[in-house]
């Protein structure tokens, strides 16, 4: 329901009215074909929201071009007709399909739901209100939501980096971060927007490589590159891209004389004033809860935090202070993707726990039209080629592409589309296959890997077996790759063409295999995230099985005090484990660690063992890996050797005993990252920061007069966790900056400590007398994570944790089938992260698990019984042990009985590795036949 | 708790990266889902990024 916003909610949890008010569109959506004839007509030109007021739209537009729907609107404020009866009206007249509607009204729907989640996003700060950084007023500083739009190929300038002011390229840029965040006086935003850092770093990075030579500055306070692989990139950005990074907040931006350049006016880290001039300023603005989601908390009756975000708890991180309603992404306080998706799936799976009596109650399953059966019809090839806006048409000349095609055998038809993937287009696609009688495809776009899956539902649409499709990459594999020789590029996108037409000539249709779900559970690691993953499951109604290898659920946790926002995790760890113990789905099995698997989705067969040798067998349809993470021992700042330098965990546990050290200790001294952010663990521990900050504010709150520093590289005190770092810095903790390359040196010094650091603001060295010192130690993976990987099939990346099907879109998802990810085994993350990422595997696992079979992918290997003589060659290379050998009895008697394979096709994943080592071509993969490869190689080889 | 009623549907508000996720996983598993949003198109603000961190994907 588009144009349409939440109004009212009455009810109690499990049965809510809604009352929705849906504003007019003016335009009829079952009549709307998306020509675009009106807004061509359209006289009005207003600034566009999507591009963020870098391009112009109409007053009857859409969004953008890949618009889900892909229906025009009207904006009434604009529309001269609308504002003035008997005026204009261009649209309805040239709007051959009658989509136009001027008598359109506000419609009003009560609707009956079980629960609501409120997922309605941020907006971006808008600088403009606090005048200091001349955003409104010169032309040339603009937003980074801006420069992503000039920086994309849809956007305004189609990725070409220009000024706004004047159209000259630019050639010098600088990035000012915390523009809206991390900020009290000028906006009254005092958390941190946790994405900027990030985004400025990749917009940098992106920019560079639009504009080669292009010199781009960061000006930051504290590097907050907190996420996964986060690190990673921003090190590459310093190192390999040329982004150059400056420690200092800007606080003004002035015009340079009269042709739109601009001057930073900033005090260097070596205390000299610098001045410098730039092309263009970009400011990184922060995230804030728009003022109409405040109206729509207000509807639902929720409470916000200080910051205006969602109250949550730390371990129902989507539960909302009213029952039956959740939240999930930025609303829930400031996050990225990955994070949002997380937080999606968490609240699936807090509604899916909520209304499982009800599951199945309202829901039906997509139809598809009948299958056409071409199989004894000579091929009919229809090519689609992508333009991908200018992705590939900004390289390859997409036109002689498509004169080209025209003229391969068996093609009867070809067309280009600006988006292949838009809505419009599949509708088009599909309508052409039934037009032009088509029965098998080419697309020749990007890469099947993320799109295939797509053209296989549009063929469906049109009636046509979803394996009649074959997809030309000549973006990844093609204009991406070959920008510089456009001509070659071109040559190159005809080749793939040709073989992928030569492919699916030869292409035949496919059936998908249905097998059955085991609609149990196999959790791995009883700490939080594992014990909340089975709760939900088992709230769902499913049975779980919780497999713990050591005596005790709890985890990680149980050395923990207080989350960042206070909840004590002691009490809340018991409720858990109470829950878990007492739940009847739920079968723990302390003790135990997983040694064999065979099976697959919806039907795995996993041996647990003890250690005194005792071992089960569990069937399960899917599988939760949370098997947490381990504290690092450091081997650095004389931990070990000098009794009072201990890590944060051990002194949580000196200081709640008040151990008798700690009570006499007058100064402390806290050193961060330590085995964190290096060459050879290049990851942030994401939690220390926080951690750190809260034990220096109690060790305050207990004796003001406590000498507390804390020595950091960047303070990662991400979100609202700011308003910690902020009360510390009140309360007179000592905060020192120190850089890799001068790491603080820590010795002995009879009973005390000395520790020498340089200080950034003093610009000489410090030497601090401490009596305790507190190394936030890292999390490291656990060292046999990719054992348990390699019995599931399952990746661990380059620093040893467990490496998820897509970091953006599939964040708890595994690439193997049926399994996923949750907690620390994933990443270092806090409690609420933990508990949501948790949440969101039960939600993935339960959207298989709801099911009674699973219907796999009909990409498989097939025994050509005619040739295959049972050799077994092909039994060895399956590295999924899909293949086995088995004794044919005589077909007729008095015959002989023979030997041949057998092939589990719910465990085959297609690789073809039997297909390459079978001398006889007795087996084959279907949809990879011997002659379709060979007419593809012959066709590479052509021309 | 046990004789209340339940109703098998569910009102997401917000059609960005996060709504549509959850509403995707509960379609999935069985349940009606309302997706409501208050602009003309769903997709949100990730639909307005040339490329996303950390990978340099497309965003689209």
């Amino acid at each position: 329901m588009t144009l349409s916003e939440v109004t009212g909610i009455a009810g109690v949890a499990g049965d809510f009215t809604v009352t929705v008010k849906e504003a007019p569109r003016y335009v009829d959506m079952d009549k709307c074909i998306a020509c675009g004839a009106c807004t061509e007509k359209c006289p009005k030109k207003v600034d566009s929201e999507y591009n963020a007021g870098t391009g112009k739209r109409k007053a009857i537009y859409v969004k953008y071009a890949q618009a889900v729907p892909l229906k025009y609107q009207i904006d009434p404020l604009n529309c001269i007709r609308l504002q003035k009866p008997g005026a204009c009206g261009f649209c309805e007249k040239v709007c051959d399909a009658g989509a136009i509607n001027f008598d359109d009204t506000e419609k009003i729907h009560q609707i009956n739901v079980g629960a609501v989640v409120l997922a309605p996003g941020f907006e971006a700060y808008d600088p403009k209100d606090a005048q200091v950084w001349g955003y409104g007023t010169m032309p040339n500083v603009i937003t980074a939501m801006q420069l992503e739009r000039y920086l994309s190929a849809s956007g305004p300038t189609e990725g070409h980096l220009v000024r706004p002011s004047d159209g000259k390229p630019v050639n010098k840029v600088a990035f000012l971060q915390c523009i809206g965040s991390r900020d009290e006086n000028l906006c009254g935003n005092g958390y941190c927007s946790s994405v900027c850092c990030m985004y400025a770093i990749k917009e940098a990075v992106i920019a560079k490589d639009h504009v080669p030579g292009l010199s781009a500055s960061i000006f930051y306070m504290d590097m907050r590159t907190h996420g996964k692989d986060f690190d990673k990139y921003l090190e590459r950005a310093r190192e390999d891209s040329g982004v150059r990074f400056v420690r200092c907040r800007i606080n003004g931006v002035e015009p340079q004389g009269t042709n739109g350049d601009l001057r930073l006016h900033y005090i260097n880290e070596r205390g000299r004033q610098v001045e410098e001039y730039y092309d263009m300023v970009v400011l990184s603005v922060g995230l804030q809860t728009p003022k109409h989601v405040l109206e729509l908390a207000h509807t639902a009756g929720i409470q916000l935090t200080a910051d205006k975000f969602a109250a949550t708890s730390d371990f129902s991180p989507v539960q909302t202070s009213q029952a039956g309603i959740f939240t999930c992404g930025a609303f829930a306080g400031p996050k990225d993707i990955p994070q949002s998706v997380v937080e999606g799936s968490a609240a699936a799976a807090a509604v899916a726990d909520l209304l499982a009596p009800a599951r199945h109650q309202l829901s039906t399953e997509a139809t598809f039209p009948t299958e056409k059966d071409v199989s004894g019809d000579d091929p009919r090839i229809g090519v689609f080629v992508c333009h991908c806006g200018s992705n590939i048409a900004g390289v390859v000349d997409v036109k002689a592409v498509e004169d080209y095609a025209a003229t391969l055998p068996n093609v009867v038809y070809v067309e280009r589309n600006l988006f292949s993937c838009s809505q419009d287009t599949q509708e088009q696609i599909t309508k052409r296959i039934q037009e032009k009688d088509l029965n098998r495809i080419v697309i020749a776009a990007c890469t099947p890997r993320t799109h295939e899956p797509l053209f296989r539902e549009t063929l469906k649409a049109a009636g046509l077996n979803e394996y009649l499709v074959e997809m030309a990459n000549i973006r990844n594999h093609n204009s991406w790759v070959h920008v510089a020789d456009p001509a070659k590029a071109t040559a190159k996108a005809k080749d793939l063409v040709r073989m992928a037409a030569a492919k699916v000539t030869f292409g035949t249709s496919l059936k998908p295999i249905s097998v059955p779900i085991t609609q149990k559970g196999l959790i791995i690691g009883g700490g939080v995230a594992g014990m909340t993953s089975a709760l939900n499951l088992a709230e769902q109604g499913f049975e779980v099985h919780l497999v713990e290898r050591t005596e005790i659920l709890g985890g990680n946790a149980l050395y923990l005090k207080h989350t960042w926002s206070g909840e004590h995790i002691p009490t809340q760890v018991a409720k858990l484990v109470d829950k878990v113990v007492w739940n009847d789905k739920i079968t723990i099995h302390k003790g135990f660690e997983v040694s064999a698997v065979e099976g697959f989705v919806g039907n795995f067969k996993s041996t647990i063992s003890s250690k005194d040798g005792v071992s089960k067998v569990i069937e399960h349809g899917i599988g939760i890996v949370a098997t947490g993470a381990n504290i690092y021992t450091p081997d650095e700042y004389g931990y070990g050797s000098i009794k009072r330098v201990v890590t944060s965990i051990e002194f949580d546990k000196l200081h709640e005993l008040k151990e008798k050290t700690i009570k006499a200790s007058h100064s402390f001294v806290f050193i961060q990252c330590v085995g964190s952010r290096e060459t050879d663990h290049m990851y942030c521990s994401k939690v220390c920061c926080t951690h750190s900050v809260q034990s220096a504010i109690e060790l305050k709150q207990e004796d003001p007069s406590r000498n507390v520093y804390i020595l950091y590289r960047d303070m990662r005190t991400y979100g609202q966790r700011e308003a910690l770092y902020r009360q510390a810095r009140k309360m007179g903790v000592i905060f020192i900056n120190y850089e890799l390359h001068g790491k603080p040196l820590v010795s002995e010094n009879g009973p005390q400590v000395d520790v020498e650091v340089w200080d950034h603001v003093l610009h000489r060295p410090l030497k601090i007398k401490a009596d305790m010192v507190i190394l936030a130690a890292a999390i490291r993976p656990k060292s046999d994570a990719a054992d348990l990987g390699k019995l599931y099939k399952i990746p661990v990346d380059g620093d040893g944790f467990f490496q998820e099907a897509h970091a953006k879109l599939r964040p708890v998802d595994f690439s193997t089938d049926g399994m996923f990810v949750a907690g620390m085994a994933h990443y270092p993350k806090p409690m609420e992260e933990s508990v949501a990422q948790a949440l969101a595997a039960s939600a993935r696992a339960a959207t298989l698990l709801s099911k009674f079979e699973v219907s796999l992918d009909a990409v498989k290997a097939t025994v050509d019984p005619e040739y295959c003589d049972g050799c077994a060659l092909c039994v060895d290379v399956c590295p999924y042990n899909a293949i086995t050998l088995v004794i044919k009895e005589a077909a007729v008697e008095g015959g002989q009985a023979h030997k041949i394979i057998e092939v589990n096709k719910a465990q085959c994943k297609g690789c073809g590795l039997c297909q390459g080592t079978c001398p006889k071509r007795g087996v084959y993969i279907a949809g990879f036949t011997m002659k379709q490869i060979s007419s593809q190689i012959q066709a590479a080889l052509a021309v | 708790m046990l004789d209340t009623k339940k109703v098998g549907s569910v009102m997401i508000v917000g059609g960005g990266v996060t709504g549509m996720q959850a509403a995707l996983d509960l379609a999935d598993s069985g349940y009606y889902v309302y997706l409501v949003e208050k602009s003309g198109a769903i997709g949100g603000a990730m639909a307005q990024l040339d490329k996303t961190f950390p990978t340099n994907d497309c965003s689209m």
